[in-house]
């Protein structure tokens, strides 16, 4: 009996306030725009039972799909989103491999701090991070003043409202996740290898590129996918640092419910976005799974 | 041997720049005298005096203390009895859809998770406010608390259990006075986890929220989208410095408890070996 309540009271839970909202998107992706309070039709009439669901059924369809192929907008938004999602993990990797590279090297009683200093930006609120660039970016701003003190620059610069303030962004606020398994990939990594390999005529250049990385690989993956997943859907970033040229779904998305007000669109962006996610994560599954069996 | 070379040195520096730079430049723009972010005019606290006295920042600080609280709490008790069914109950019909939806809320799009709940609290005529951010939150955040917890009780043994039920303990007699207490660091740090994701959370906050509950970082969003302001660098400084001093002090207090463990344990090893 004990065991049922454990069971059913998350169980329950999970189903009513994920699945059930889930399915209701579904169904209003496949339902029609209407001028009306909630605005789309039809709607499930529960007081006609079995047939009010026959009715209903009969009235769904993919038109909302098809707008969405036919429409530019939004297939120019799915793939921005994936290539915007792309080039800032391999920016991610390229800066944060060094850090966890060092990190592994560093003295052992120097890495539960560098730890901690790597995890704090993680606890600190990711949209006061996000907006911290602002003010750094701004065509006046930090960044410029700094440059222009040097003499570097005399014009004001133009990184604000651009793809590439949003791929520091990304960068900066999705770097601990790259880190964090790079460097638990790298730490376990048995130091008498280099040696041997550098024993055998390596230089440390090629050891570190026959050795460290393969080595590292595991760690490299689930970096990737961490900060690829949810850079995908990701609505703060390209809304703060990006301009009005900046495609991202998920700002597409949040546009269409909160100034269209086109739900069943906007419910079908989140539909076709699941389907473009499912890939990537199911790739991650089973990377993670491969790398727990081989650890046995 | 390691050897920690210029090239190690240089890049934990530039790295470490890179991570804290933006925040430090933050806070000390918070003591900016000027309302540009372009002139330094001097050293002031007055941002910090006009926020103190910003009362619409101060209702929304409330109403997110109460939310991330209460979705918090709520958030560790079913994400920890999640996670016990996960290790724990062994089979039962439909495990796959209930491991399924443990796991999914951690890589789902917050713009998909929050238009989802939204269209529910509509659809059952529920009057958005401070409850349902709680709902929601409580929803995502009990997946990751779930996360952590069933990590550490994969790791301790089961048989420590088996004995208090041998002993003539009730399972929830033996749950409370045999894994609670060992469970209990990875339950806090759920528990912290859970609180700072609800603090943080602008996205699902906003589908989810009514005129009535505006949350901080739906405050900051709507103050920001319009340009820096200094009376949200002296909020950002404030919240930053609250996040630091926590985790340092959390850190201290787990390091401590750990140390103590591990006495415990020798001196239990030494008495009966």
């Amino acid at each position: 009996m004990r065991r049922f309540t454990l069971i059913a009271v998350p169980y329950l839970w999970l189903l009513a306030l994920f699945l059930v909202p889930f399915l209701i998107v579904l169904k209003i992706s496949l339902s029609d725009y209407a001028l009306s309070i909630p605005p789309y039709a039809p709607t499930l009439d529960f007081s006609a039972g079995w047939q009010g669901i026959k009715d209903l059924m009969s009235k769904l369809d993919f038109e909302n799909y098809v707008f969405l192929t036919e429409d530019a907008l939004y297939w120019k938004a799915y793939l921005s989103s994936l290539k915007i999602a792309l080039i800032s993990t391999v920016l991610t990797l390229l800066v944060g491999y060094p850090i966890a590279y060092g990190m592994a090297r560093a003295a052992p009683e120097w890495r539960p701090t560098l730890l901690m200093l790597v995890i704090l930006p993680f606890w600190t609120s990711f949209l006061i991070r996000v907006y911290a660039w602002m003010g750094i970016l701004a065509s006046e701003g930090v960044l410029y003043q700094f440059l222009s003190f040097l003499g570097i620059v005399d014009e004001p610069l133009k990184i604000l409202s651009t793809n590439t303030a949003v791929y520091i962004g990304i960068v900066y606020t999705y770097l601990p996740f790259m880190i964090l398994p790079i460097y638990a990939a790298l730490e376990k990594m048995d130091d008498s290898l280099i040696e041997a390999a550098e024993d055998l005529g390596c230089s440390r250049m090629s050891a570190f590129w026959l050795i460290t990385i393969p080595l590292s690989k595991s760690g490299i993956i689930a970096g990737c996918f961490l900060v690829f997943i949810p850079t995908i859907g990701e609505f703060v970033i390209p809304s703060l640092l990006g301009g009005s040229d900046t495609l991202m779904i998920g700002k597409v998305l949040w546009e269409e419910f909160f100034s269209n007000r086109d739900w069943p669109v906007a419910s079908a962006v989140a539909i076709i976005l699941l389907l473009i996610l499912v890939i990537p994560i199911v790739l991650f599954q089973r990377n993670q799974q491969l790398q727990r069996e081989a650890e046995g | 041997m390691r050897r920690f070379s210029w090239f190690n040195a240089t890049s934990l520096t530039l790295g470490f720049a890179f991570l804290y730079l933006p925040m430090v430049i933050l806070v000390i723009y918070s003591f900016n005298a000027s309302k540009l972010v372009t002139v330094w005019a001097g050293f002031s606290t007055k941002w910090y005096g006009e926020l103190l006295q910003n009362e619409d920042f101060l209702d929304a600080a409330w109403v997110t203390i109460r939310v991330a609280f209460f979705s918090s709490v709520l958030a560790t008790v079913l994400g920890t009895m999640a996670a016990t069914v996960l290790v724990r109950a062994g089979r039962f019909m439909g495990r796959g859809l209930f491991s399924g939806m443990i796991y999914a809320p951690l890589v789902m799009p917050e713009v998909i998770t929050g238009l989802s709940l939204l269209l529910l609290f509509i659809g059952i005529g529920l009057d958005r406010g401070v409850f349902t951010i709680v709902l929601a939150h409580t929803t995502f955040a009990m997946c990751y608390v779930s996360v952590v917890v069933s990590s550490r009780l994969v790791s301790f043994d089961k048989s420590l259990e088996e004995a208090a039920l041998d002993l003539g303990c009730t399972p929830f007699q033996a749950f409370r006075l045999v894994t609670l207490p060992i469970i209990a660091p990875a339950v806090i740090s759920g528990w912290l986890l859970a609180f700072t994701l609800s603090l943080d959370d602008l996205v699902i906050a906003s589908f989810t929220t009514g005129p009535s509950a505006t949350t901080l970082p739906i405050k900051i969003f709507s103050a920001v989208r319009l340009g820096v302001s200094p009376e949200i660098n002296a909020l950002s400084t404030i919240m930053i410095s609250v996040v630091t001093v926590g985790v340092i002090t959390a850190s201290i207090l787990s390091k401590r408890s750990a140390v103590a463990q591990q006495r415990d344990e020798q001196a239990a090893t030494q008495a009966t070996g």
